[in-house]
């Protein structure tokens, strides 16, 4: 290995940016934040951290230009990892901000956690993840088990970019997959060895695919 | 699944009781501890500041920096919070949540500020309660349990969610120390009454009573010190006794990664 491979995160003034950080680093990638486009030239990879609320993020994705550096990725093939309201985010809208319009890269919205449980969800929970994703790890629920912080959750249109599902008092999705497009709706940044162990699979998959670099006009 | 969550109580950025971990280099290094307990299954951590001085609260916000770039589970700054922009500090630096209980009690606004800024799931509330001398119920304390804040701790927990709490941190006074097992009473009472996650915390002294937390408390989460500092119960020993007594917990994974 001659070092990992460059990774533009995304800054849209997320709290877990510096932990999503420490974590890819940990992990062996090359970390740039980017606050302007420009900045995630040249990136092999890009992420999209984020906590908070749907029409805050996207509006300020749309206002600093940070969606069509990800919106690029996924036209240019270079994977694109949505971590919790990142992965919110890859959809077409939310019921948290009715109106507000989310990049659009997997079809589909993200609906109020249907669950006669407290809400927010705060805490570990299994994932099961479909066989044969990159992301995903069968067997020991140890080293899939991730921690959660959510009210909402994605429902893509087509089960086909559904990855990984978990239970919270009903099914609700955990990850998805379209493409170089993929979105964990936990933390792996928080996930202890489950989480970091994730990342490092994602990196591994963007050193096993072709290389690609981003191309964002200057 | 129920999270485990062990406490460090921290003195000008130094863990305050002695810890018995061996292959420690420092064990009075909070950072290291708390790695430590991530290897170990910890699912979560809260840091108390228990600085008395003004000028030493700024180590509380680089541990909390510190922390962040070594520790990869959840963890909770507390004490000393009196202000919204002091939540911020922590936060900004890489707390994923931090506690307020005193300066709550004296400005509840203090709480709605938080939520809305930082949103409530990086909101903790933690309510010292004592039951009454007399009658029924629990009066809530404030400055660490010393001055009574002439509240009930069950409207107290409903106004803190009210307000945006996202979690509650309660603590039982009568039981803190004690080894005598949570106040199951206080937690069910609180536990029935919210709508968020009740951390129980006072009285650990069994494995035993970790459950009884849960089963009979109904808490969502645990939270211990000294039975873990003092190497008493390690957290796979709580975790498999919870386990035991039919309570989902997060599965240790040994192999690293």
């Amino acid at each position: 290995m001659t070092g990992g491979p460059r990774v533009a995160v995304l800054d849209v003034e997320t709290s877990n940016l510096r932990s999503a950080v420490k974590a890819l680093e940990r992990m062996g990638a090359d970390v740039t934040v980017v606050t302007r486009p420009h900045e995630a030239a040249g990136a092999g990879a890009v992420v999209l951290p984020g906590v908070g609320h749907f029409g805050e993020a996207a509006e300020r994705l749309t206002s600093r230009g940070l969606g069509a550096v990800a919106c690029a990725a996924a036209a240019q093939d270079v994977p694109l990892l949505g971590i919790c309201l990142g992965m919110q985010l890859l959809l077409d809208a939310s019921d948290e901000a009715p109106g507000a319009r989310g990049l659009g890269l997997i079809p589909g919205t993200v609906r109020r956690l249907d669950t006669p449980r407290k809400v927010p969800q705060i805490g570990w929970n299994p994932v099961e993840w479909s066989p044969g994703t990159a992301l995903g790890s069968v067997g020991d629920p140890a080293r899939r088990t991730y921690y959660f912080v959510h009210s909402f959750a994605a429902r893509p249109t087509d089960p086909a970019h559904v990855i990984g599902r978990a239970d919270y008092g009903g099914p609700f999705v955990a990850a998805i997959a379209r493409g170089p497009v993929a979105g964990v709706q936990f933390h792996p940044e928080k996930s202890s060895r489950a989480g970091l162990a994730l990342i490092g699979r994602w990196l591994q998959s963007v050193r096993d695919g072709a290389v690609r670099r981003l191309e964002m006009p200057t | 699944m129920i999270r485990v969550i062990p406490c460090l109580d921290v003195d000008r950025g130094r863990v305050v009781k002695g810890v018995n971990f061996v292959d420690l280099r420092d064990a009075g290094d909070p950072v290291e501890l708390a790695a430590a307990y991530d290897a170990q299954g910890a699912d979560e951590l809260v840091f108390l500041d228990i600085t008395a001085s003004h000028e030493g609260r700024g180590t509380i916000v680089e541990l909390a920096r510190r922390t962040a770039e070594q520790v990869f589970i959840p963890f909770t700054i507390g004490g000393g919070i009196r202000s919204d922009d002091d939540m911020y500090a922590v936060l900004a630096a890489g707390a994923d949540k931090a506690a307020v209980n005193s300066a709550a009690l004296r400005d509840p606004g203090l709480i709605t500020r938080c939520a809305t800024r930082f949103g409530s799931q990086c909101v903790v509330v933690a309510i010292d309660a004592k039951r009454r001398a007399e009658g029924d119920g629990w009066d809530v304390y404030l400055n660490g349990g010393r001055v009574p804040a002439g509240r009930d701790a069950v409207a107290w927990a409903e106004e803190a969610v009210a307000r945006g709490a996202g979690e509650l941190l309660v603590t039982s006074m009568d039981r803190d120390g004690t080894k005598d097992g949570f106040d199951t009473a206080l937690l069910g009472e609180l536990s029935g009454r919210v709508p968020v996650p009740v951390i129980a915390s006072g009285g650990a002294g069994t494995l035993d009573h970790f459950a009884a937390a849960v089963v009979d408390g109904h808490a969502d989460a645990v939270l211990a010190a000294s039975v873990f500092h003092d190497g008493v119960y390690s957290i796979r020993q709580v975790k498999e006794a919870m386990a035991a007594a039919g309570v989902a917990v997060r599965p240790i994974d040994d192999e690293g990664i």
